[in-house]
């Protein structure tokens, strides 16, 4: 392999420092006391805040329900589009690409037209978990359309029928474990968009962890840094778990030797 | 085990048609090659087999039930693919006890059955193994264990070793025989390399744009094709067009000795079909006694302890000419340019008319 040049490292720090430069920033501002005093205040004060925990409860709930939504429903989709109508990709691909060309707050409008029921979804925050569904749908297409391609799917699912299996068990014993690399960026890319997003929770007035950081933003810049960098760590760690979790009996997918 | 039978078999894609109304019996635990170019319509019909395609006409009998209708999984039939086709997230033993595994055979029953086959095919070894941690030949192995493991009526091979090395692909091929016999299952091979089913099957079925042109024995197929393109595709043969003349084949102003010749009405358009086997040669002395052709020596090929020799005839206006096989030592005396006379037995043509 030939060796990083002195122009090599250069770009990377660049790259280093113009990702993790505002975090450690944020850090720093987050710990500011005032009059040249650091210390754990805003953090402390943010914790005693009583919607914390609740407005992160809601967010994480989010994320999973999206994430299994996503399992349950493109999967199963894509499986089938590339097995019986590879003709439809076009259309898969334009859907999936939708939701980056139209605006949130246009979703936001539409949504509410659109989906006015059932009752007993209607009136919780899971009713985020429909447009979050969308605005996942892009990244997580992407991530598993990959997998899929990497797959010789048609002739495993030909494999598994010779041998007597159905598609419901083709999918959960081949595919699905197959899938596992596509997954597991499927749903780090999906928990990612659901921590973040603001648009959807504050205008159908649900209060989740990113309309939460911005009320605390309004009135208290320190406790926002400090939410921001809890918000973070949150998202991290629950992205090494994800790939810890993929990790674990991973899967090679590359030919014969 | 099972007899196969596809009766009037037809089909047909965007009005072009792969398969023209085919009839084929598979005697049971016979294992039988369809051989022919690509796009004869080999692979369609044993996927219509498999149940993978439907036919727009005819039926498919295993054992005398017609299993047209049913699905793949319901067919029994156990399937090997060109392309190694193993479940990657799976060890060598768990990919072939997944067909046992979701036919609900007991576990125990599942693992002992996996382990008696990958011990038949050699892997007992491996079974611990991915597929990626496997050569091409072992992966190949592990799917025909796979196939075997829901004790398949019928085995279905769609061209198992074409993406394996040479010599790797002559060892597996021996294997697959003699797994076949152990078993007694009936086998459906499907190739288009003519070595590879003259040497390994009961009867070998040609085919080309959809029809079968000859099911036979391969000695039999080698030696009597029964028509152009069988006698053109199975292996080599000079290619000699004329006329038949007195128990002879006139081609421009040669008589070529040909006893088939017989068999066909004076005059008659007919094709010669002479093997390079056929045919010895001998140094030119001066003049061409009957029964004998001249011709200069052109390229030769050499294959180890064969070497065959292209022969360009004499008197002869087109560039058509004859191969002859000799042993390599015997082959270096003739050297390019140089004149020979060419024999062969009467009986070693195959005329087969052109109508």
């Amino acid at each position: 392999m030939k060796r990083l040049g002195t122009g090599g490292w250069v770009i990377l720090a660049l790259a280093a420092i113009y990702f993790i430069g505002p975090l450690v920033l944020t850090v720093i501002f987050s710990m500011w006391e005032g009059r040249g005093h650091y210390g754990f205040d805003s953090y402390v004060t943010l914790l005693q805040r009583p919607n914390i925990v609740s407005s992160l409860v809601i967010s994480v709930e989010l994320s999973l329900a999206t994430c299994a939504a996503l399992v349950v429903l493109l999967v199963p989709a894509m499986v089938f589009m590339n097995l019986y109508a590879p003709k439809l990709r076009p259309v898969f691909e334009f859907i999936a690409a939708l939701p980056f060309v139209v605006p949130a707050i246009a979703l936001v409008a539409g949504l509410s037209a659109l989906f006015t029921g059932p009752e007993w979804l209607i009136g919780t925050p899971f009713y985020l978990v429909i447009p979050y569904f969308f605005l996942a749908l892009p990244y997580a297409y992407r991530a598993i359309d990959v997998g899929i391609r990497a797959l010789d799917l048609a002739t495993l699912t030909e494999a598994g029928l010779s041998l007597g299996a159905d598609l419901g068990q083709i999918i959960r014993l081949v595919v699905l474990p197959n899938l596992r690399t596509a997954l597991v960026g499927s749903t780090l890319l999906t928990l990612a968009v659901v921590m973040g997003e603001f648009t959807f929770a504050n205008v159908l007035l649900f209060h989740t962890f990113a309309v939460l950081i911005n009320e605390v933003g309004q009135n208290a810049p320190t406790e926002a840094a400090a939410l921001s960098t809890l918000s973070f760590l949150i998202t991290w760690l629950a992205m090494a778990g994800v790939l810890l979790a993929g990790r674990r009996g991973g899967v090679q997918l590359s030919g014969a030797r | 085990m099972a007899t196969i039978q596809a009766r009037g078999v037809s089909k047909s894609y965007s009005g072009k048609t792969v398969l023209a109304k085919l009839d084929l019996t598979m005697g049971d635990g016979e294992l039988v090659c369809l051989l022919g170019p690509s796009g004869c319509g080999k692979t369609t019909l044993l996927r219509i087999i498999a149940g993978f395609i439907t036919p727009d006409a005819g039926q498919v009998l295993v054992a005398g039930q017609d299993v047209t209708p049913l699905p793949p999984s319901a067919r029994r039939m156990g399937m090997v693919f060109q392309s190694y086709s193993l479940f990657p997230n799976m060890t060598a033993r768990d990919n072939v006890r997944f067909g046992p595994r979701v036919g609900g055979v007991p576990a125990a029953e599942q693992i002992s059955r996996a382990d008696r086959l990958l011990e038949m095919v050699g892997l007992a070894a491996h079974k611990d193994k991915y597929p990626h941690q496997m050569s091409g030949g072992q992966q190949q192995r592990v799917a025909l264990a796979r196939a075997l493991a829901v004790q398949p009526q019928v085995l279905l091979l769609d061209e198992p070793l074409s993406a394996l090395d040479a010599k790797v692909r002559a060892q597996l091929r021996d294997e697959i025989r003699r797994i076949q016999r152990e078993t007694g299952v009936t086998t459906v091979l499907v190739t288009h390399d003519q070595e590879e089913a003259l040497s390994i099957s009961d009867r070998v079925a040609v085919m080309n744009e959809g029809r079968l042109l000859q099911v036979a024995s391969p000695a039999q197929i080698y030696r009597e094709p029964a028509d152009g393109f069988v006698a053109r595709f199975i292996g080599a043969a000079a290619v000699l067009s004329g006329v038949t003349e007195d128990g002879a084949v006139r081609v421009g102003n040669l008589i070529l000795q040909a006893d088939g010749a017989r068999q066909h009405a004076g005059g008659q358009p007919v094709d010669l079909f002479l093997r390079p086997e056929h045919v010895r040669l001998e140094k030119m002395n001066g003049h061409i006694p009957p029964g004998a052709v001249g011709a200069d020596v052109g390229d030769t090929t050499f294959f180890g302890s064969l070497t065959r020799i292209r022969l360009k005839l004499h008197d002869h206006a087109d560039s058509a000419g004859l191969w002859a096989d000799l042993p390599s030592e015997q082959a270096e005396q003739f050297v390019a340019g140089s004149r020979v006379l060419a024999r062969w037995d009467a009986s070693a043509p195959r005329v087969i008319s052109r109508n």
